[in-house]
């Protein structure tokens, strides 16, 4: 009889929340855009995928295997870790380059730190990251989508308009031009035209991040399913486009508008799926403010003055090594008492 | 070739584009050794910044008004050392005399700021760099506050990572250098920002 119930200490409020449930909501989050990269990059976006999301999965049991622990494929996080790895890569990277990238994540951004809820740093952004330190030409030739005619600023293009024999084009993407534009202190207005396109997704970019829409609407979803806060997404949001719009004040020929930074390159695919990792963010609301005031500054800031076009993986990144030190010093104090030391 | 880079922007870019714990992997041993505690890695981050900004200004007019005139700058390493050997000894009796409450807070690292390589290799950048004295100050001081930030963070992180499961051969120092080399590549979102020239 009494072990059919289940006796544990207060709270005794149950929802039922697990890890695997949490994980199942983000890859339902994430299936819009994972719909946007398969109609706009096709077979490319057919290839990447699953490629990541097999790797990824197959590190992690075999890191699993090694150290003779249980099998923890069953939250379904590297599979999480896959997708949106794949999603923040140029969609003609080649599947080799991928699976390394795979491996890395989840291999030395997670196993090596003891696996799922222990990692420091966000899994997927240790792997892009890592792509990006050792394959710097891969990781930024951008490929224009299969559903875009040539009437957008082409860099490699040259027979433009007529029917020819190529694999892929490549095109600069929003933030590319936009780096060219500050240099040139002139042209912002190219990239600003180019507002609807990162909506819908016709442009060059990594293969999830071109279609801001599709990010938008699996980030609602998780905010309506309350898997994710509020907080970070729109502190991160709001600090870039404060930042953002400053810069476009100070000059609005050499600065692109501060919409146009919040739909183009990863922000979106960033601030709903990879800074809210509930792992490697804050675990208080003021902290949670910090975390994506920071993550959003850094952003601009490698964006307008740095070399990089884009710099939200650093910046999560950066952010991710703070968090321990923001936890710290945002300790909720307990009623009626300090917060011990 | 001397240029008129701002000692602030050298501040700043040594802080963070051209960190010298992270860019250069210069002071990894003390780095590494005493970042297991927040507090520890603040008291060694203040004592490498103080020693760091005196001893490359002081290493800075040794260099240009001593061993140059007298064409000794074949020297300059044996020199450097032997000032930041002297400067960290007299600095310790100082404070030991006039603060003994600092003294005691930092222990054993004053005199380990001794034998830390990033206190000479900031005197000799100094030098291949041909950095005028405001320079000099600004680098000294960047590349301290530099080598503070990183030994917090990492002590951050390593606070936050006793309470994980390491697999065994990971433990201690090879996930510490796994995490370095993580924070150093994000580090590089950094670069191109400021110039150190």
């Amino acid at each position: 009889m009494l072990e059919n119930i289940t006796v544990s200490p207060s709270p005794h409020i149950s929802r039922p929340l697990s890890t695997r449930r949490v994980m199942i909501d983000v890859i339902i989050g994430l299936v819009p855009a994972v719909a946007a990269a398969g109609y706009y990059f096709r077979v490319y976006a057919l290839i990447l995928i699953p490629t990541c999301v097999i790797s990824a999965v197959a590190t992690e049991w075999l890191c699993n295997l090694i150290r003779k622990k249980p099998n923890s494929l069953g939250d379904f996080s590297a599979v999480v870790t896959g997708i949106i790895l794949a999603l923040s890569l140029p969609p003609g990277l080649p599947a080799w380059a991928a699976v390394i990238g795979s491996c890395f994540s989840i291999a030395i951004g997670k196993m090596v730190f003891g696996g799922l809820g222990a990692n420091i740093f966000n899994p997927a952004m240790v792997g892009r990251t890592f792509l990006t330190a050792c394959f710097g030409m891969l990781m930024t030739s951008w490929m224009v989508p299969a559903t875009v005619d040539s009437t957008m600023p082409k860099i490699a293009l040259t027979e433009a308009g007529t029917k020819t024999i190529v694999d892929a084009r490549t095109q600069a993407t929003p933030l590319a031009l936009s780096k060219q534009a500050i240099k040139s202190k002139s042209e912002a207005k190219v990239v600003n035209e180019q507002f609807e396109a990162t909506l819908t997704g016709g442009i060059g970019g990594c293969l999830g991040e071109t279609s801001a829409l599709a990010l938008l609407i699996g980030g609602i979803y998780l905010l309506i399913r309350r898997t994710i806060n509020f907080h970070i997404p729109l502190a991160v949001l709001a600090s870039a486009f404060v930042f953002a719009a400053i810069a476009y004040l100070i000059d609005s020929n050499a600065y692109m508008s501060p919409l146009v930074h919040l739909t183009s390159g990863g922000m979106l695919l960033c601030v709903f799926f990879i800074a809210t990792d509930p792992v490697t963010a804050p675990l208080t609301k003021k902290g949670m403010w910090i975390f994506g005031i920071g993550v959003g500054a850094i952003t601009m800031l490698i964006r307008i003055v740095g070399e990089y076009p884009e710099g939200i993986m650093c910046a999560v990144l950066l952010m991710n090594a703070v968090t321990p030190l923001i936890d710290r010093f945002c300790k909720l104090v307990p009623a009626g008492g300090k917060p011990n030391a | 070739m001397m240029n008129e880079t701002s000692a602030l922007v050298i501040l700043v870019a040594a802080v963070f584009t051209n960190n010298i714990l992270l860019t250069n992997f210069l002071g990894m041993c003390s780095f590494i050794a005493c970042s297991g505690q927040i507090g520890t890695a603040l008291g060694l981050g203040t004592a490498v910044t103080f020693v760091m900004t005196l001893t490359t200004m002081l290493n800075f007019v040794i260099y240009h008004f001593v061993l140059v005139p007298l064409g000794l700058d074949h020297l300059t390493y044996i020199v450097f050392i032997a000032v930041i050997a002297a400067f960290v000894q007299f600095v310790e009796m100082f404070v030991e005399r006039f603060s003994p409450k600092l003294y005691f807070a930092l222990g054993i690292f004053l005199p380990l700021i001794t034998v830390n390589c990033a206190i000479l290799g900031a005197s000799l950048f100094m030098i291949i760099r041909n950095y005028t004295f405001m320079q000099s100050v600004g680098f000294g001081l960047g590349a301290g506050l530099g080598w503070a930030v990183a030994i917090v963070l990492m002590a951050g992180l390593r606070q936050k990572m006793s309470y994980s499961d390491v697999p065994g051969p990971f433990q201690g120092v090879p996930i510490a250098m796994i995490v370095t080399g993580v924070l150093a590549m994000a580090f590089m979102g950094f670069a191109g920002m400021v110039s150190i020239q």
